[in-house]
């Protein structure tokens, strides 16, 4: 009977998972050696002046590192291989990683775990094989999957999350993850539900790294604003004022190319197809030479196509490794983390800038104050989409807005699914007050950018 | 299995765009030696090897320690008792194929003492985890050779960079914000003819609403200088003043209200950089008046016969100006205005960069060299960068450690923060002075710990001391580096490794400028400092 079988299930469940968070298959042998772990028993061993407050030495503390920490390393791209690289000769052994990339010749750069023969197979299953073969003792499971795959029972069992993302929409969406995990009793926060998060990211020979303590330190969201939105061209420069060689890719990749489907109905542009590339690059050169335009090279046209972000090795070594320390230390207790943002600038010499980013009182992810949304009862749905996308603070993707009204939760305008944009488009030229919508009411909003339902509140001006 | 041309371009793309194909050649070209393969040592090694450096050699005489393979990516536990250096080559080799690795198993002292000229054949040398004699010998043996030689190290949770390099100079330093080289404030004759070429009051509302930003600032400029005796807009209050002038430009509708055109918004935007005085900057006036510049002979670098030319040029030509660059931003403009406004730049930096050619090719053939020794592209180049040069001189080793020249201002006011990171720098001093003494490092063993503090404070002393360094290093300091036992954890090691191989990167390509001349690391607070030492 239903009733009976549950607690079974859930003892069962309990005892499973238990069981995952204290060792994850571990059928390999440990190969210990004399003198392996030296480099780094002496921060766990040895007393010191400017370790930690609650840091104690142990010989304890490196078995706990080895045996029981586990660490989620989120990407296997540049900062990924890195990353695995450090916290494995860090004397982390029990480390996943998720990435739902395959491999591109243009990772070899940079990405060491990766050789040409490994081209097109999946990331994070080689740079597990690699970490694993050459380390031994070190078990590195691998995800072939996106991080919205998992749910909280993935998360929920690692210690620490360290991130070496390319997405700012990926990283908001890691930050709305572990902040649901927070549990609140009485309105307190309780410490043993926070999930240190590591975040690091570079573009050329920039980068930052930094620590983030969900629920009480500044979160990806109190901090929205360092991250600009991506500018794109205004359409009017594309369709029939071209200036630069980018605005001539601009208009072949979103103008010509859905008008003249070079390679047959319904054929989208494929940025990895060179052939694509190459038919883009013809077309461009022929709109540049209508507007007497210089530069546009294959090489241009495939970082336009393709958004190409450059990047070299040393950036990601740098920027991993300063977040490898920070798991090692929040890890072992061995010091006080970065506090909590680092920056990274080795175009003129090498220059850093550490500081701490504060929270947001009224963090739309992380505050649990409820947003307010100001709007006149006339104005239209239309408006209340482009607030939720063009706010700096919000920079939501594709926002999907449902309401409670006359009891029922209806879907006010969803964009992601074909059938249910249709259907609910009208209601963007309808006014609030047309919608039924009254004074203070909650509108729920989901969104690529975060796992969890964010909760708005209707404050009508008049 | 080598790369082709093609692959290799796949390959490489995304740094490609960062150094282009002329960096990457001298990437190629270069032969790179790596003293130490400890962990810093095969980390920054990896970072060259990755980008695609021509050729590396590890000098090395350990043997491989359980130790060593426990922080090392690149040493497997089935190398412990093998040469170091050997083993370190093969798993360095496997990243790329393109690169040519060799070894030598032998201590750089020893090469040192027989064959101090194996060094001679490196484009650069970077010595890690060097005892100070031996960096103090190998230093000299570079600086008299002038072979770029870059220091490393890493101790406990602090990273060591100095670099020594008596000149280098950059053409392309790839400045991040770059101020733009429009000369509204002293037009050039196309330039000029081409603004008269407008007439803003008498166009069509389209046109109007597309003339690039440059030429309406241009226009307004001339209105203002007709109304205020021939004067620029000085202080804050009179580019506000020309801020409202070019706003009630804008058009307006037929109920009055302005229209929205946005190329005017821009130009109002743009004008306090706009009317930036062209002027060169005191970095390149200094590199002007640099001796090498003066005495221009047939052993003259490239460098300094171009920026020899540049100066001719801006004496004679120039009208105390350097070459027009030739690049404007992008604006809100319709294509025609726009590409013909670029043109005028464009062609105008060409006539410059061929009146600074025939500068170089008469001082080549003063010291009877052939005008083809300088390429008309490398002239361009240069020319498009003349605001930008760099020239980085570093003090040499021995100056830094001599009594006589040590640069005691610099130690003692960075000292005045005593938590920052210059009490690092003589924490590490101060630890190979017990090296010297002790033959080896304070703190290895855990029964050392305690008893080395001591020790290790009497050597903090007598440097302080020997170099009349007013300063206090806190005992904290004293302990922590005998805390550290000389370890080398791998997260600090890989960070240095991508530093140190950025550096030497810029090194070799000439492009980015390096740092000058020393850099700590403190992984405790994920902070850095640099200092000129």
């Amino acid at each position: 009977m239903a009733d009976t079988d549950e607690p079974e299930k859930k003892r069962r469940r309990v005892v499973e998972l238990t069981e995952k968070m204290v060792v994850d298959g571990g059928s390999r042998d440990g190969g210990e050696w004399d003198g392996r772990w030296n480099h780094i028993n002496t921060f766990l061993e040895r007393p010191g002046p400017f370790t930690h407050p609650d840091f104690e030495p142990s010989t304890e503390s490196l078995q706990f590192l080895l045996d029981t920490c586990k660490i989620l390393v989120i990407g296997a791209g540049g900062l990924g291989c890195e990353l695995l690289k450090d916290l494995a000769l860090s004397g982390f052994r029990h480390i996943h990683v998720v990435d739902m990339d395959t491999i591109d010749v243009s990772n070899l750069n940079r990405q060491f775990l990766f050789r040409l023969k490994d081209v097109g197979r999946p990331k994070a299953d080689i740079a597990a094989d690699f970490i694993n073969g050459r380390i031994p003792g070190c078990n590195v499971v691998p995800h072939f999957k996106k991080i919205q795959d998992f749910d909280e029972s993935f998360y929920r069992q690692f210690h620490i999350i360290v991130c070496g993302l390319d997405s700012i929409i990926a990283r908001r969406w890691m930050n709305g993850m572990l902040l649901s995990l927070l549990v609140y009793e009485d309105g307190v926060l309780d410490p043993s539900s926070i999930i240190p998060l590591i975040d690091g990211g570079t573009e050329g020979f920039k980068g930052n790294a930094r620590v983030i303590f969900p629920g009480m330190t500044a979160c990806i969201d109190c901090t929205l604003e360092l991250y600009p939105p991506q500018i794109n061209f205004p359409m009017c420069t594309i369709a029939s004022m071209p200036r630069l060689p980018e605005h001539c890719v601009e208009y072949v990749r979103m103008l010509l190319w859905p008008k003249e489907k070079p390679f047959g109905d319904g054929v989208g542009l494929d940025a990895d197809d060179p052939e694509h590339i190459q038919w883009v690059y013809q077309k461009s050169q022929e709109r540049a030479a209508e507007f007497s335009i210089t530069g546009v090279t294959y090489r241009l046209t495939q970082g336009v196509v393709k958004r190409i972000i450059p990047a070299v090795a040393s950036t990601n070594a740098v920027i991993a490794a300063a977040c490898a320390t920070e798991v090692f230390k929040i890890a072992s207790s061995a010091y006080i983390p970065l506090n909590n943002y680092m920056v990274f600038n080795d175009v003129d010499g090498l220059y850093t800038y550490t500081f701490e980013a504060e929270r947001k009182e009224n963090c739309s992810s992380c505050s649990q104050v409820p947003q307010d949304l100001h709007f006149s009862p006339s104005a239209k749905l239309q408006e209340v989409v482009d607030y939720l996308t063009e706010n700096a603070s919000l920079q939501m993707k594709s926002p999907a807005i449902t309401a409670t009204l006359e009891g029922k939760n209806k879907t006010l305008y969803l964009q992601t699914v074909a059938s249910i944009e249709q259907r609910t488009r009208p209601n963007l030229s309808k006014s609030l007050k047309e919608l039924g919508l009254l004074d203070g009411q909650e509108l729920a909003v989901a969104d690529v950018t975060t796992p969890q339902t964010l909760l708005f509140k209707l404050s009508f001006t008049s | 299995m080598a790369f082709t041309k093609a692959s290799k371009d796949q390959k490489y793309d995304r740094q490609l765009r960062l150094w282009g194909d002329h960096g990457q050649e001298e990437l190629e070209n270069a032969h790179v030696c790596l003293i130490n393969s400890t962990a810093s040592g095969t980390e920054i090694l990896k970072n060259l090897v990755l980008p695609g450096i021509g050729a590396f050699t590890i000098v090395d005489g350990h043997k491989v320690s359980g130790e060593d393979v426990g922080n090392n990516f690149f040493l497997s536990n089935n190398s412990i008792g093998r040469n170091r250096a050997q083993a370190a080559t093969e798993l360095l080799q496997e990243l790329n194929t393109d690169v040519s690795g060799n070894f030598v198993e032998e201590s750089p002292e020893k090469l040192l003492d027989n064959d101090p000229e194996f060094f001679h054949r490196f484009t650069l040398v970077i010595g890690v985890q060097l005892p100070e004699s031996t960096c103090l010998r190998l230093g000299s043996v570079l600086w008299n050779a002038n072979i770029p030689f870059l220091v490393c190290r890493t101790y406990g949770l602090v990273g060591y960079m100095r670099l020594v390099v008596k000149e280098h100079t950059v053409i392309e330093s790839h400045p991040d914000n770059a101020l733009e080289d429009l000369r509204l404030d002293q037009p050039f004759a196309e330039l000029k003819n081409h603004i008269q070429s407008y007439d803003l009051e008498g166009m069509g509302k389209k046109d109007h609403s597309h003339t690039p930003w440059i030429i309406i600032v241009a226009k307004y400029l001339e209105k203002w200088f007709s109304e205020h005796n021939f004067q620029f807009p000085k202080n804050y209050k009179e580019k506000e003043a020309f801020k409202q002038l070019i706003r009630q430009g804008i058009l307006k509708s037929e109920k009055g209200t302005p229209e929205d055109e946005e190329n005017f918004e821009e130009a109002i935007k743009n004008v306090n950089t706009a009317l930036n005085p062209t002027k060169i900057s005191s970095g390149v006036d200094d590199i002007f008046n640099g001796e090498q510049c003066n005495d221009i002979t047939s052993q003259t670098p490239t460098f300094w016969v171009m920026t020899r030319a540049v100066r001719e040029f801006v004496h004679n030509d120039g009208g105390g100006n350097l070459p027009v660059r030739g690049s404007i931003p992008d604006m809100i403009a319709d294509s025609e205005k726009f590409i013909t406004l670029q043109n005028i730049y464009r062609e105008k930096a060409m006539q410059d960069a061929s009146v600074v050619s025939k500068h170089v090719e008469s001082l080549l053939q003063s010291v009877g060299k052939p005008s083809e020794s300088i390429s008309e592209q490398d002239i361009k180049l240069f020319c498009k960068n003349a605001a930008f040069l760099r020239v980085v001189r570093c003090r040499s080793l021995a100056e830094e450690y001599s009594v006589e020249t040590v640069n005691k201002d610099a130690i003692t006011s960075c000292m005045d923060s005593a938590d920052g990171e210059m009490v690092l720098y003589l924490m590490l001093r101060s630890v190979d002075r017990f090296y010297q003494q002790h033959s080896r490092y304070p703190g290895v063993y855990n029964y050392q710990v305690e008893e080395d503090i001591s020790k290790l404070k009497l050597c903090v002393n007598s440097l302080l001391q020997e170099y009349s360094l007013n300063v206090n290093v806190k005992d904290d300091y004293i302990h922590e580096f005998c805390r550290y036992g000389a370890s080398e954890p791998h997260t600090v090691a890989s960070f240095l490794g991508g530093s140190a191989a950025q550096e030497a990167i810029k090194i070799i390509t000439r492009q980015f400028v390096p740092f000058n001349n020393t850099f700590i690391y403190n992984a405790m607070s994920q902070t850095t400092a640099t200092f000129q030492l």
